[in-house]
């Protein structure tokens, strides 16, 4: 018997890792601590429910455990063989306890292909990996395969760059491996940026070696002996089992001379990112990884042409490389019966925002965004109404209910004005503001921008200005042309991926909540009350009981009236604090 | 460069040239060379990146322009408690805005400051991909989840 717990970051911020001690310490006592084994393992993808632990081989999931439940986990479930009712996840569409995955509508309709070791192995134990045919793949390409049959391989299988952009990866092998050097280089870009996407994380915490084993297939098909994981600071966990997996690589031969007693050698280094965004853009990542400042350059010339000292590389995402080892393994065929016809196999989506199952989910290409919210995702938080999903982080769009059953792939999510990105999905529900929505990206770019070419790094802050001055109540209906104008051309003639995708957080939400942007301008009214310059603080006469305490509370003394008399606002001096509202025990204070 | 001007000790220099050795003095490697010295020093003032350039033989405003290009290298100590407040989308749309206004109030000091007893920093992050827990602060090494502008004023008590 296996007890699997969540090593996730968001698991482990709930302290998991001391319920796993607990849980060992009380295995110990009951003299059960040779025949059941405590593993930590990466991340379900149930992080709203966490910390989780699994029994294995009953599939019981417990969810929300907290370190003094070990104990009953043990005694009950372990010795007696009762699952514990209370920590079971109810499904909160009938309200009923449910026990194993296949119950757990969150998993069904996942196709785990990238995560598929994640949250079964211990990331930290090759042999683990290596039982669920981990390095079977190489193994076949350097005794059975020319590296020609290996690009051929993933051109048929149609996998496409995980990142956002969604290159074809066998093509992007294919031209690394014609151009000629001393030295080529395999880049694994794990300098995961968006703001709400941890997919690559959650693969490396989850599953290291099954990046390494697909930069040593890379490196074999466009023969090149080195590669580099580009990895953010910010991920120490992720960094930690990186070292793990790759030490434990080099001794069992997996990487270094020889591989598998071939004339094949490869061998994986670690660079640090530093926080920036733009160094997810391969060409800035290539220079940051030289010890200089992440700015972009002009493409052509691609880094498979001359990228890292000059030399032909390929970069690839972590989830891409994550999706390598089993295509070689079940053949393209199978791979490619998955998905679109333009987009194969899965995708793995962050679902965050305000989803009832926040988590880390792999479906195939194809589904529909109301599968995804609805079914997978368990609805809206709180019952509230669905307004939009953010895709593509900073660089994607809002969509709506009219999207919802457009099927995802990549093509689709640009023919409706957003992109896959790296598939961070935010859902958002009545109470978010599209334009606020718009200028927490814009805010999010003019930061990020790295200075290099005058549209992103002027446009962008324009934009911002511009967005602010709407949502203050300031703005008129030339504003909005302008703001239009201006997204198109730092669409235009921005320098790199950044500054060209920029504006569309600002297009889509005007294309989309049109009737919200004209509200701010023409009304100088936020439809869904998050604005605060144009809230409006009045006090119902009917309500007010005369007892003072907003008028005492208000710090700009805006609020006069007698004792036992209602209550008057003076909008002039009134500073929006929200002092009243808070204060009155009546409710008599309304927010519009 | 920066306002606080302070003096590198033999051993400081010293330590810089150590850790500049264990990378062969190599240029490629400032952001590894950076990364090690601010974990050392907790920060990256003027002198000391002037000791690295003279040390890897590179100009210091080479070194001054990777330092404040990265948003992870900071020329000012930081807090003994920093505090970071996650702004990553799900936790801006599920309120981190609010909480991060509080501590701003609370401890009168904006983002990239420290209180004047040199106790809290703040800062805002983004993402740290515990959306689940969203809003997300960090304390330190230890991690906050689901935190209401109500939840600051008790949760800096823990640190009085």
């Amino acid at each position: 018997m296996h007890l699997l717990v969540c090593g996730g970051t968001s698991c482990r911020a709930s302290e998991s890792a001391l319920i796993a001690e607990s849980l060992k310490r009380e295995l110990e006592e009951k003299g059960l601590g040779n025949e059941v084994q405590v593993v930590m393992t990466g991340c379900f993808g149930l992080c709203e429910q966490g910390p989780v632990v699994k029994v294995m081989p009953d599939n019981t999931f417990y969810v929300k455990v907290r370190p003094e439940d070990a104990a009953v986990i043990v005694a009950e479930h372990v010795i007696k063989g009762r699952p514990v009712q209370r920590l079971l996840y109810v499904n909160p569409a009938t309200g009923e306890h449910v026990s194993g995955s296949g119950q757990m509508g969150s998993f069904r309709k996942q196709i785990r292909i990238a995560l598929r070791n994640c949250g079964f192995i211990n990331p930290e134990n090759i042999d683990e990996y290596i039982a669920r045919e981990g390095y079977a793949a190489i193994g076949k390409c350097v005794s059975e395969l020319s590296s020609a049959d290996v690009i051929d391989i993933m051109k048929r299988s149609g996998l496409r760059g995980r990142g956002g952009a969604g290159f074809p990866t066998g093509l992007k092998w294919e031209i690394a491996s014609k151009n000629q050097a001393d030295q080529k280089y395999v880049v694994c870009n794990a300098d995961e940026g968006d703001p709400g996407a941890f997919m690559d994380r959650s693969v490396l915490e989850g599953d290291p070696h099954s990046v390494l084993e697909a930069m040593a297939i890379c490196g074999y098909a466009i023969g090149a002996s080195k590669g580099l994981i580009y990895i953010r600071a910010e991920y120490p966990l992720a960094i930690q089992r990186l070292k793990i997996a790759i030490a434990q690589a080099r001794d069992y031969g997996l990487l270094g001379n020889n591989i598998l007693g071939s004339d094949f050698s490869f061998d994986i280094d670690l660079r640090y990112g530093a926080g920036a965004f733009v160094c997810g853009e391969e060409t800035a990542l290539i220079h940051s990884m030289e010890g200089m400042r992440g700015e972009p350059t002009n493409k052509p010339p691609f880094p498979a042409e001359s990228g890292f000292m000059g030399r032909p590389s390929n970069v690839n995402n972590v989830e891409t490389f994550a999706s390598v080892p089993v295509i070689i393994n079940r053949g393209w065929e199978w791979f490619s019966s998955i998905g679109t016809e333009k987009s194969k196999g899965t995708k793995v989506f962050a679902l965050a925002g305000k989803i009832n199952n926040v988590g880390l989910i792999e479906v195939p290409m194809g589904i529909t965004l109301r599968e995804i919210i609805f079914e997978i995702g368990g609805g809206i938080k709180n019952g509230k109404k669905f307004k939009a999903v953010q895709t593509g982080g900073p660089s994607g769009g809002c969509l709506t209910e009219h999207h919802l059953d457009t099927p995802i792939d990549f093509d689709n999510l640009v023919a409706v004005g957003s992109m896959m990105g790296s598939g961070g999905m935010i859902v958002m529900d009545e109470d978010d503001c599209m334009v606020s929505i718009a200028k927490f990206f814009l805010e999010f770019t003019v930061e990020e921008s790295c200075g290099k070419c005058a549209p992103c790094r002027i446009g962008n802050k324009r934009i911002y200005e511009l967005l602010t001055h709407i949502t203050k109540g300031n703005g008129t209906l030339a504003d909005l042309d302008r703001l239009r104008n201006m997204c198109n051309v730092i669409k235009d003639t921005s320098l790199c991926g950044l500054g060209q995708t920029s504006p569309n957080p600002v297009l889509s939400t005007m294309e989309n909540f049109m009737d919200e942007y004209l509200a701010h301008v023409t009304e100088k009214r936020c439809p869904a009350g998050s604005c605060r310059d144009l809230m409006k603080y009045t006090i119902i006469e009917e309500k007010c009981v005369g007892c003072t305490a907003c008028a005492r509370g208000c710090p700009v003394n805006a609020i006069s009236g007698e004792r036992k008399e209602p209550h008057f606002i003076d909008q002039e001096k009134c500073i929006k604090c929200g002092a009243c509202f808070e204060r009155c025990k009546f409710g008599a204070v309304l927010i519009n | 460069m920066s306002s606080i001007k302070i003096e590198l000790r033999k051993e400081d220099v010293d330590k810089i040239n150590e850790i500049c050795d264990s990378f062969d003095n190599e240029p490629l490697e400032l952001i590894n060379i950076l990364h090690k010295t601010q974990e050392h020093f907790g920060y990256l003032p003027a002198e000391i990146q002037e000791a690295i350039a003279s040390k890897l033989d590179i100009s210091v405003a080479q070194v001054y322009g990777v330092v404040t290009f990265y948003s992870f290298f900071t020329m000012t100590p930081k807090g003994r408690h920093p505090i970071s407040i996650c702004m990553g989308t799900a936790c801006y749309v599920r309120g981190a805005e609010k909480v991060l206004d509080e501590f701003k109030k609370e401890l009168a000091i904006q983002v990239g400051q420290t209180t004047p007893d040199g106790k809290f920093s703040l800062s805002s992050l983004r993402c740290v991909g515990a959306c689940g827990l969203a809003p997300v602060v960090l304390i330190g090494e230890k991690t906050y989840g689901r935190v209401a502008p109500d939840d600051v004023q008790d949760i800096l008590k823990e640190y009085q």
